[in-house]
């Protein structure tokens, strides 16, 4: 009703000769915003469900922490004592006294050189185990042993390995994360289907083509499950290991705030390190839908 | 008669702890260049375990497998093999799918172009050079497995292995799919030896048809000659005297003397 409505309209507005693609306009014109209202609809769906949750807890917070002799500072208060360090985070007066930024992105760069070396390592080891029923018989019992060992208590050992802070950080995201890429990657090894090493032995790939072209995108989506879960646990065992090293890092950043009594710079850090693991861990599996586009459909 | 592919007084016996299961007895058989010869009998009767041992994947117990006299016992593309379920690797394009086994087979003998080519060329026979940028999950069952066809054709086999190839699909996919592998058979003149349950596909597309006792200790039961003329037309031979005459040959061996019993 509506639409012949307004066609009608238009029709009679213009002059003969523009008709054709005006009427060719007017039914494109509705499904175009309706795809926009669709998809206003859909964000709305998912971000306010969310926000209001979290305008709800925020009130609460408030209203438990506002009275006065509360242990804890209530929202408001955070933010006037964090201020500067929000609007600010890239100050630096030498020392430790640095903007959050710095701390960040000192703690994320220990992060990504420790990661890297477990997913490199890891992924090795993990076709190794994978591949061959004699390293897995050797090496899994072991693995499995391993892997139960809480991230700190490496901390000291690879202190007195190394006699210094930044190495043993390093390590400890090592040593963390590198369990799951191992295991997992193993368990995408192990399961390339029959099929497809078949395929391999009439083509007769060499070993190495087999790893390319073969082993490593079928297993992809197994690695990148590992990948994803190491770099969660080393975003966890960062903040810990950064905590006992001192220096610059999110770690200490939180340490020193408590011994200064800075409750509410406390929970600023908190905050952004939740932010920058979800972060993280978001990156990593949107890297692996990238690069299993092919298999995952299978 | 120069025997092109034979398989010599083969024995296989898969041991499992103690326990041992003879699954093939004694097989003997030769196969002429050009020849296109099937492989029948009920499930689990070990041809493809046959055809495992023939394309390599598998090692006979005892015997072997000569291809122009010389003894193969390793996989290798003089035996491509057309898997039952397509097997071509999710994440390549159809066209890369080929590719793989072109790039490897004729690395030193054909440059890139050529190669590009041999690939369109092959992706061309099957009538699949449309799909040639799709993944193997955008496109049919039948379509799969003409790609499968494809990849095998165009590492140039001296046999080509086809292991329950149409088993899969619909009756009218494979109806068309067989009349593609027989023309691709007319025209290319390759050595087939195909794995099949189906009788009416054996008599269809074979020169002789090998039909197998059932397992354990499977042998060849009795080769059966299709002394039917080529080009063969699938409607004309529905009333053929001779193709039915062959048919009921393989269904009296399957059906009577060789019923299929189920294995507890």
């Amino acid at each position: 009703m509506n639409m012949t409505a307004t066609k009608i309209e238009v029709e009679t507005a213009t002059p003969a000769a523009t008709i054709a693609p005006v009427v060719t306009l007017t039914p494109k014109r509705p499904p175009r915003t309706e795809a926009y209202a669709r998809m206003a609809r859909e964000t709305a769906v998912r971000v306010i469900p969310p926000l209001v949750v979290i305008a709800l807890l925020t009130l609460v917070w408030e209203l438990v922490c506002r009275r006065a002799g509360s242990a804890l500072p209530p929202p408001s208060k955070v933010f006037a004592d964090t201020k500067e360090l929000i609007f600010d985070p890239f100050f630096d007066r030498g020392g430790i006294d640095k903007g959050l930024f710095w701390h960040l992105s000192a703690s994320l760069q220990r992060v990504a050189f420790g990661y890297s070396l477990s997913a490199i390592a890891g992924i090795a080891l993990g076709v190794l185990v994978g591949q061959s029923v004699w390293a897995m018989r050797g090496l899994d019992p072991l693995f499995q042993v391993l892997r139960t060992i809480p991230p700190l208590a490496w901390l000291p050992l690879s202190l007195a390995a190394f006699r210094d802070g930044q190495p043993s950080a390093i390590f400890v995201i090592f040593i963390t994360s590198i369990w799951p890429i191992i295991i997992n990657t193993a368990v995408g090894i192990r399961n390339i289907p029959q099929d497809y090493r078949n395929v391999a032995a009439v083509v007769q790939l060499n070993p190495l083509e087999f790893f390319a072209k073969i082993m490593i995108p079928a297993a992809a989506p197994y690695i990148f499950t590992g990948l994803r879960i190491g770099i969660g646990l080393s975003w966890l065992a960062i903040v810990a290991a950064e905590m006992l090293i001192g220096g610059v890092g999110i770690g200490f950043f939180i340490w020193d705030a408590w011994n200064s009594s800075h409750i509410s710079e406390i929970i600023l850090a908190l905050f952004y390190v939740g932010i920058i693991g979800f972060v993280l861990d978001r990156l990593i599996a949107g890297l692996g839908k990238v690069v299993t586009r092919g298999t995952a459909q299978n | 008669m120069t025997a092109y592919l034979k398989l010599d007084h083969i024995d296989k016996v898969f041991t499992r702890g103690t326990a041992t299961t003879e699954v093939l007895k004694d097989i003997n058989l030769t196969i002429e260049k050009g020849e296109y010869v099937s492989i029948i009998g009920h499930s689990g009767c070990g041809k493809s375990t046959l055809l495992n041992i023939i394309a390599g994947l598998t090692g006979a117990t005892m015997g072997g497998v000569l291809l122009e006299n010389r003894e193969v016992n390793s996989p290798g593309p003089d035996r491509a093999v057309v898997f039952q379920n397509h097997s071509l690797l999710p994440w390549l394009t159809v066209y890369e799918n080929v590719r793989l086994g072109v790039d490897k087979v004729f690395a030193k003998t054909k440059s890139r172009a050529e190669r590009d080519a041999w690939v369109m060329h092959n992706l061309n026979l099957v009538q699949m050079a449309h799909a040639r940028d799709k993944r193997p999950s955008e496109i049919s069952g039948g379509m799969k497995q003409r790609v499968g066809i494809a990849r095998a054709l165009a590492m140039e086999p001296k046999v080509l292995l086809l292991d329950e190839p149409f088993g899969a699909l619909d009756a009218l996919t494979r109806a068309h799919l067989q009349d593609s592998v027989m023309a691709l058979h007319q025209k290319l003149g390759n050595t087939i030896l195909m794995i099949t349950h189906d009788v009416d596909e054996a008599v269809l597309l074979s020169d002789r048809i090998v039909m197998m006792t059932n397992g354990p200790s499977a042998r060849i039961g009795e080769v059966l000659e299709v002394p039917l003329a080529r080009p063969r037309k699938r409607l004309d031979l529905a009333t053929n005297a001779t193709y039915l005459k062959c048919r009921q040959r393989v269904l009296e061996f399957l059906y009577e003397r060789h019923r299929f019993v189920e294995a507890a």
